[in-house]
């Protein structure tokens, strides 16, 4: 027998000889905060993320601004340009240099201030996590209520890749000392922004 | 490395407030950050328990150690208590607390009752997105089965991210003698592999040491100035020794926090984003999966992501909350799916249900006995309440003095999130050990004293309030003695003047 049939075999011989019923799991909706957005930047910011207002007129102000002294941007989506062309990265390592990527997240969490970042919106997965910064554009119309809302969404029947992004990288491994930038990003920045006309929508 | 390199925004370094991260005037405490400043000060830091081959790990020799090095017993226990209160905020902050851990056990439980149909589904699943799928009975075939895929694509160096399992299978120990180059890539777990020390916690690896304790063993492997323990130095000091490792790995590998049947999916939980990057630098990516690991559905999946990290460390979500389903393009992906003992775990009528575990360590951040000893103490790979239940499994004369380990205060069952009853279970033990043979005279003599007494309720009552007289009389040199090992170090608690059984007799007795 190989391995995995003496592995099942052996299950179903322990296998309790109980009744245990599969039960349903309820989506806790009945009292939603006012507005899905404020609640998921306050969440967002307990978690070390930022939130960036948008200037009536100018919403990509804060992204340009913060862009602004970076030698190597890498952007996954069409309303700001980089300098390092996804298209063209052949090895994650070649993402190692790159300052800021900037990318759009597939939908957001308000319970957790979490963005869900796929390989379809990073292109290169590595890049959500080389980088020193990362800016998420995210459209208000994205935003869940909770995790149980979350996991009804298509990204995690149909994507390979799908990662909810809370914050920045971070640790307190020693003596609880809070670090940004752990192993990835240093800071997550959210930009609430509607997707551009003729982007595809989720 | 003297100081960090430029970074683009220096509002991250902690300038006019080295001791914390604001945001909106509030101390930031999510992932494992302390909600207050702990201080220390150096001290030599103790080491665990001797192990000697097959030979019963001493647990309160080692512990008597932690206890004697002030500065470490003082900040464990502060950093393990503050992460609790932490849980029990996040907990008072949903209102369906309670009904999550009810719903999480019911499904864990479901599973574990019919694991051999959901692992056949979680395989299919996971095959048909071109994931490959390894089956190993124990430790030994986890660790060839992951060297033959090292070996095919002529892999000499591993990036990994932290796996309770693959500590489980002394993975690399192993791997250090066929040649291959481990890398632990989470902080804490990194600390731990340069001093050849086994991680003492579950989440938080090295939470036994102090930054002096850090400084010295960087200062010796990476090379950071030993007279600098700033922990901001000391992580950037990590980050940067790692990451050209991170760059030039052959292969990624992580552990997996639960595997949905219906999609075939594996998630991982962390909050570095050390997974993600080894899984998605490497072209090659395995991943470790305990067959417990298992649940139904993707929306069971919800229930345990809101109680994880919340359990763990009182935050609401790990910063990474990552979903495998399938390769990248031009990557390969293969999991071993690993039994090493626990199908037969499956079959212990009263011990089954430790297999709900999720690792969380909620248990051990708020045992008393596990804060005050360390968790190298127990000399096992799990330790705490939970690894009192776990390790007598893989070892019952090794591991036959842990159970003992505990006072039976039930904390570790109220706040576990799958509602294991971690602190009947760790009795239950004692009796099997006893009934075994595994333990020492000593032990068994009052276990079967305790036994005979518990068996007769009218009898227990008598002895109880006698006790209780007893320690309101007895000289201090009866209570404070060799024999009574937790009393070592703290003073017994006042006895009640009356017993609630003759409380009860007295004020409610006759009342329907």
């Amino acid at each position: 027998m190989n391995s995995r049939d003496e592995i099942l075999a052996s299950i179903r011989a322990n296998l309790p000889r109980v009744d245990r019923p599969l039960p349903a799991v309820p989506l806790f909706e009945d009292s939603p905060p006012t507005s899905l957005l404020s609640a998921f930047k306050d969440s967002l910011h307990q978690m070390g993320g930022v939130f960036l207002d948008p200037p009536a007129g100018n919403p990509l102000a804060p992204v340009r601004e913060k862009i602004a002294d970076a030698k190597i941007i890498c952007s996954t989506v069409p309303e700001i340009a980089g300098n390092r062309d996804i298209a063209s990265v052949k090895e994650p390592q070649d993402l190692a240099d790159v300052d800021f990527a900037i990318v759009r997240a597939s939908f957001a969490v308000a319970e957790t201030g979490s963005v869900l970042l796929s390989d379809a919106d990073l292109s290169v997965n590595a890049v959500a996590y080389l980088a020193q910064h990362l800016i998420v554009l995210l459209d208000p119309a994205d935003i869940v209520l909770n995790l149980h809302h979350a996991y009804r969404r298509p990204e995690f029947h149909d994507r390979h890749y799908a990662s909810f992004h809370t914050g920045p990288s971070a640790t307190a491994d020693i003596e609880g000392v809070l670090i940004h930038g752990a192993q990835g990003v240093r800071s997550l920045s959210v930009l609430p922004i509607a997707r551009a006309a003729g982007s595809p929508a989720p | 490395m003297s100081t960090p390199p430029a970074m683009l925004h220096p509002e991250l370094l902690a300038d006019d407030n080295p001791h914390g991260i604001f945001r909106d005037g509030r101390r930031l405490d999510h992932a494992e950050g302390a909600s207050k400043p702990l201080r220390s000060r150096p001290e030599p830091q103790p080491r665990g328990a001797k192990v000697h081959g097959n030979r019963p790990i001493d647990q309160e020799e080692a512990a008597a150690r932690f206890i004697a090095a002030p500065e470490h017993e003082k900040m464990h226990d502060e950093r393990l208590w503050d992460l609790r209160q932490k849980r029990d905020r996040e907990m008072h902050g949903i209102a369906e607390w309670e009904e999550l851990r009810s719903l999480a056990s019911a499904i864990k439980e479901h599973t574990l009752t019919h694991l051999d149909q959901y692992l056949e589904q979680f395989e299919d699943n996971a095959r048909s997105h071109g994931v490959r799928v390894h089956w190993a009975r124990d430790a030994a075939e986890h660790n060839q089965i992951v060297h033959g895929i090292l070996s095919d694509h002529s892999a000499k160096s591993l990036i990994k991210s932290k796996s309770m399992l693959t500590e489980e299978c002394g993975f690399r120990h192993y791997m250090a003698s066929v040649g291959i180059e481990v890398i632990e890539t989470d902080l804490g777990e990194r600390i731990q592999q340069l001093d050849n020390e086994d991680p003492s916690h579950v989440v938080v690896p090295a939470v036994h040491k102090l930054r002096t304790d850090v400084a010295e063993v960087f200062a010796k492997t990476i090379g950071t100035d030993p007279a600098n323990s700033d922990v901001h130095y000391l992580a950037e000091a990590q980050r940067e020794a790692t990451r050209p490792l991170i760059l030039a790995a052959d292969a990624g590998m992580t552990g997996c926090n639960f595997a949905v049947a219906e999609t075939g999916t594996f998630v991982v939980c962390t909050n570095e984003g050390n997974a993600d990057l080894s899984a998605n630098v490497p072209k090659l990516h395995i991943a470790s999966i305990g067959i417990e690991k298992i649940i139904p559905r993707l929306e069971h999946l919800a229930v345990f992501i809101r109680l994880l990290s919340r359990s763990a460390l009182g935050s609401p979500v790990t910063q990474y909350t990552s979903h495998f389903r399938g390769p990248r393009e031009g990557g390969e992906m293969h999991v071993v799916l690993v039994d090493n003992g626990r199908s037969e775990r499956l079959g212990l009528e009263e011990f089954w249900t430790s297999l709900k575990c999720i690792r969380c360590g909620a248990c051990m951040n708020t045992c008393p006995v596990y804060r005050r000893s360390g968790g190298l103490s127990y000399g096992a790979t799990y330790s705490g309440p939970i690894g009192l239940i776990i390790d007598p499994t893989f070892n019952q004369r090794k591991y036959s003095n842990l159970p003992f380990a505990s006072t039976l205060n039930g904390s570790c069952t109220n706040v576990c999130p799958v509602k294991i009853n971690i602190h009947e279970q760790i009795y239950a033990w004692r009796r099997v050990l006893v009934e075994r043979h595994e333990t020492p005279l000593a032990k068994r003599a009052a276990m079967k004293a305790a036994g005979e007494l518990l068996s007769r309720p009218a009898a227990y009552r008598v002895a109880i309030a006698a006790a209780d007289v007893a320690l309101a009389h007895l000289p201090r040199f009866v209570i404070y003695n060799g024999l009574n090992a937790w009393g070592r170090h703290r003073e017994v608690p006042h006895p009640p003047k009356q017993t609630f059984h003759s409380w009860y007799q007295a004020n409610r007795g006759g009342k329907p």
